[in-house]
């Protein structure tokens, strides 16, 4: 029984992670945008003449 | 650095892929069509960044040739900056700019390596469906107008509307959307494993109990956020409609929702039972994503774009209205926001700039091309001291202009504010799934207050209570909903990949019921930018060819163009000596000392246009003072006209033709359409809005085809407006699709298509009503184990959604490839 409940919260809680996880990555702007990324992996990083400055 | 200029034909541009018709430049062994494309070359080149070249092949864009400096000077001012800025803290600076020239993944590397073209730019992230660039720049080393000059400069104009000044906020109603997917489907997944106990049935021991009640309160406390947040939007939505006095799509959703929910709670709380929250978060999680998918599709494309999205955001004020000024006017060329414009302001206006009030000419000719307003493609002369409608584009050298009227009075302004025009938006929010919704609510609803009213007359009521409950419950329309959300969506989808691109699935409905089409001539029948040509009169010899090629060069009217790109093949002649162009009229030239060669209209020439000149464009051929003939202009229709009007008039669609233009070609086109008094020419845009509106108020379904901003009115008016372009990535006019030209002659098969959709949905509907009775009966019989009832119900909503999507794809492959 208290080995249930044990279980159980533990689930919730890793799904809850997840759940946040998604939550943050959304925040993030990870999903605004599901194409550009797949284009920008085949670029080339010859970054070796000039270095973006920040 | 090698540098000639050849002559042949059939090159490409190695920057933008353009045929380079008669002078090529070549540098560093490559060819380019024009010295813009060379340059921005050299620069990619000098900043090692040619590999723009290696992903896509002639990837590059011609820059804009109509650019002048400080044509984004207003992008300084402070009133602009606040609108179009999305964060600043003095030295760093976001904007998110729409850069309609974004095409490949040449440009995507292009544009995210701007740092390495001006050290003022911090960094640049471009989101390519949506074809925008977010750039991070310094303020210190650049300024905004600046970065939009360099953009411009290697042929990503930036596009700045006066919309995006006068500014209502993007929504990002995409994001809210996706946590409320997130929060239901993690409800749906963990209340379904608190359920799954009591599917399989739990024992009657003290235990058991405890057992249930802990998985029951987890379930409460897990489907509150998807009650409160999740589904709040059906909420919303249900609620606005019934306040409006009819029950839209949500209605049924929002009280099948709440009173699953409710009767959860009382279960749960009476321990009677633990409730249907499985089904209720799994609902709200289906039908959410459902959306997603259907709301997703084009983000690229605006449809609700009205005349604020073509107007320039700043002019060039010449001089203030010294009537009402508190300030010193000044003399100086300055910027000024069109919407701060007043009568009495003197502004100038350069070539291809489009005049955004109504003014009165000061200059002592212009030449207004009004096709944008009137669907008329020739443009206008106009003298000194003429009105000008806002909307002209002055097509030559710069103009000046007072200002009559403010941007917000002015004619094309009033078109929009049309009252016809705002009415007609609520009422049209009866679709197919309304319609039945209406019904199957009312009966439903009736069904189970007649049951509840039976059992509290026989004094059971908390049996009634239970009777109406699980009437709503069961018949709860979602599969129907379902099956409506993604038939649309999918539908959406192959429209689109059939370059077809509508602007939400109420479109796909109204598409299906039209029984009358509608079609503008000028740019929608014909090709916009191709006509046919003939010479009529005495043969041209080789020499005469390349005279017309290079004299119609020099010129910018349209109908010079068209000849001189019909002379592609002839070369050039250079000897050619005092060139003059009578704007309007025509062109003079000399050849040799006083061999004297026109070409232009029959008043240019001195002479009586023929009768027919109603027909057709004439340009005459002066050789040495001796008339040899005339060019025949006729536009060019789009292929296959005649087997698409063919087939909806087939298929008993009433067919008719509004043109802003002259009457011309009336023989072909009453063929095409039937009878000439299908017919209609010299329709102004607000002529046109008020055709749509009687044919509407005879009961007819109008679908509108039109191009430019002249049909804008009808085609918001109609109940179909679909906007022709040849490059979607053009402005087009508000509408409810947009169709590439070249699909034109698909559109009866398009038609078709929406009407199958229709029929896909209903017959899913009918699929998920069978559903219901079987699973109700066996519920009344009491012969439906819980676990098989768990099975089923995810069961039936994916069969329906299954067979939404293989019917629909089906459907498409079925129409489209026999039109191919």
């Amino acid at each position: 029984m208290s080995a249930l409940i044990l279980l159980l919260s533990l689930s919730l809680l890793v799904a809850g992670a997840f759940l946040v996880a998604f939550i943050w990555s959304v925040k993030r702007g990870q999903f605004d945008d599901d194409y550009t990324p797949s284009i920008r992996i085949l670029f080339e990083d010859k970054e070796n003449s000039s270095s973006p400055q920040s | 650095m090698s540098q000639a200029t050849l002559s042949t034909t059939e090159v490409k541009c190695y920057h933008c892929g353009a045929d380079c018709d008669d002078s090529i430049i070549v540098h560093d062994d490559k060819p380019f069509c024009c010295e813009g494309c060379k340059l921005v070359y050299e620069l990619l080149q000098e900043n090692e960044l040619c590999s723009y070249y290696d992903f896509t092949q002639n990837p590059g864009v011609s820059p804009d040739k109509t650019y002048y400096a400080g044509k984004y000077a207003y992008l300084d001012m402070p009133e602009v900056q606040q609108r179009i800025i999305e964060f600043t803290d003095g030295r760093q600076t976001h904007v998110n700019w729409y850069l309609p020239q974004m095409h490949c993944s040449s440009c995507v590397y292009l544009l995210e390596n701007l740092h390495r073209l001006h050290e003022g730019v911090i960094s640049s992230l471009v989101n390519f469906p949506e074809k925008k660039v977010r750039v991070v720049i310094d303020t210190q080393k650049i300024k905004l107008s600046k970065l939009a000059e360099l953009l411009t400069y290697i042929g990503y104009e930036p596009y700045i509307s006066l919309q995006d000044v006068e500014g209502n906020a993007q929504q990002k109603n995409n994001r809210s959307r996706l946590y409320k997917i997130g929060i239901a489907g993690f409800a749906f997944g963990n209340v379904m494993m608190m359920s799954f106990p009591d599917y399989f049935g739990l024992g009657d021991t003290q235990s058991d109990h405890q057992l249930q009640t802990m998985f029951s309160l987890f379930s409460v406390v897990l489907a509150l956020p998807v009650f409160f947040y999740s589904a709040s939007e059906f909420f919303v939505s249900a609620w606005k409609s019934i306040r409006k006095q009819y029950l839209n799509i949500d209605a049924p959703i929002a009280l099948a929702i709440l009173v699953t929910f409710l009767r959860s709670l009382y279960e749960i709380g009476t321990q009677t039972g633990v409730g249907y929250l499985d089904s209720m978060t799994g609902i709200v999680f289906f039908m959410l994503l459902g959306r997603y998918f259907q709301d997703k599709t084009y983000s690229a494309i605006s449809f609700d774009r009205d005349y604020k999205s073509y107007f320039p955001v700043a002019v060039t004020l010449l001089k203030k209205a010294t009537s009402k000024d508190t300030e010193a006017p000044t003399t100086s060329n300055e910027q000024i926001l069109v919407t701060n414009l007043q009568p009495g302001d003197q502004i100038l206006i350069r070539n291809k700039e489009l005049i955004p009030a109504d003014v009165r000419l000061i200059s002592e000719r212009a030449m207004i091309d009004y096709s944008f307003v009137s669907g008329e493609s020739v443009p206008v002369e106009k003298t000194r001291n003429e009105i000008i409608y806002a909307g002209g584009r002055q097509m030559g050298g710069a103009i000046e202009l007072e200002v009559t009227k403010k941007v917000s009075q002015s004619y094309l302004t009033q078109l929009w504010n049309n009252d016809s025009l705002s009415q007609q938006q609520q009422s049209q929010k009866r679709d197919l799934v309304g319609q039945i919704n209406r019904y199957f609510t009312w009966t439903v609803l009736g069904l189970g207050l007649a049951a509840l009213a039976y059992w509290y007359l026989v004094g059971d009521l908390p049996r009634g209570i239970n009777a109406i409950t699980t009437i709503l419950i069961v018949a709860c329309p979602c599969a129907l909903l379902l099956s409506d959300t993604f038939t649309n969506g999918n539908m959406l989808g192959m429209f689109g990949s059939n370059k077809f691109y509508l602007k939400n699935a109420q479109v796909i409905e109204n598409l299906s019921e039209i029984d009358t089409v509608v079609f503008d001539k000028t740019g929608t029948l014909t090709l916009p930018d191709a006509a046919q040509i003939e010479f009529v009169g005495k043969p041209l010899s080789a020499l005469q060819k390349s005279i017309v090629k290079t004299m119609s060069e020099q010129s910018s009217h349209p109908l010079s163009r068209l000849i001189a790109k019909s002379l592609a093949a002839s070369p050039k002649e250079k000897t050619l000596t005092h060139f003059k162009e009578v704007e309007g009229q025509g062109l003079q030239a000399q050849l040799g000392d006083n061999f004297i060669i026109k070409m232009g209209s029959a008043r240019f020439m001195g002479i009586a246009p023929a009768s027919e000149d109603q027909e057709t464009s004439h340009v005459y051929f002066s050789f040495g003072g001796q008339i040899l003939g005339y060019f025949n202009i006729f536009s060019l229709y789009r292929d296959n006209l005649s087997e698409t009007l063919q087939a909806l008039k087939q298929r008993h669609y009433q067919t008719y033709l509004l043109s802003g233009d002259k009457p011309t070609d009336v023989g072909f086109l009453g063929h095409l359409f039937g009878s000439e008094k299908q017919l209609y020419f010299l329709q102004k845009p607000d002529d046109k809005l008020r055709f749509i509106e009687d044919l509407q108020q005879k009961g007819r379904k109008v679908l509108m085809v039109g191009d430019g901003l002249n049909d804008a009115g009808a085609l918001l008016k109609s109940n179909v407006g679909i906007a022709v372009s040849d490059n979607i990535n053009n402005f087009t006019p508000a509408c409810d699709g947009i169709l590439e030209g070249s699909q034109l002659s698909f559109l009866p098969y398009y038609v078709k298509l929406a009407k199958a959709g229709r029929r896909i949905v209903i017959q899913s509907f009918i699929i998920s009503v069978v559903y219901n009775i079987i699973g109700l009966s066996f519920a009344l019989t009491g012969t439906l184990s819980p676990v098989i009832a768990a099975i089923l119900m995810p069961a039936s909503s994916i069969s329906i959604v299954l067979f939404t999507t293989l019917s629909s794809r089906l459907a498409t492959r079925l129409l489209l490839k026999k039109a191919d």
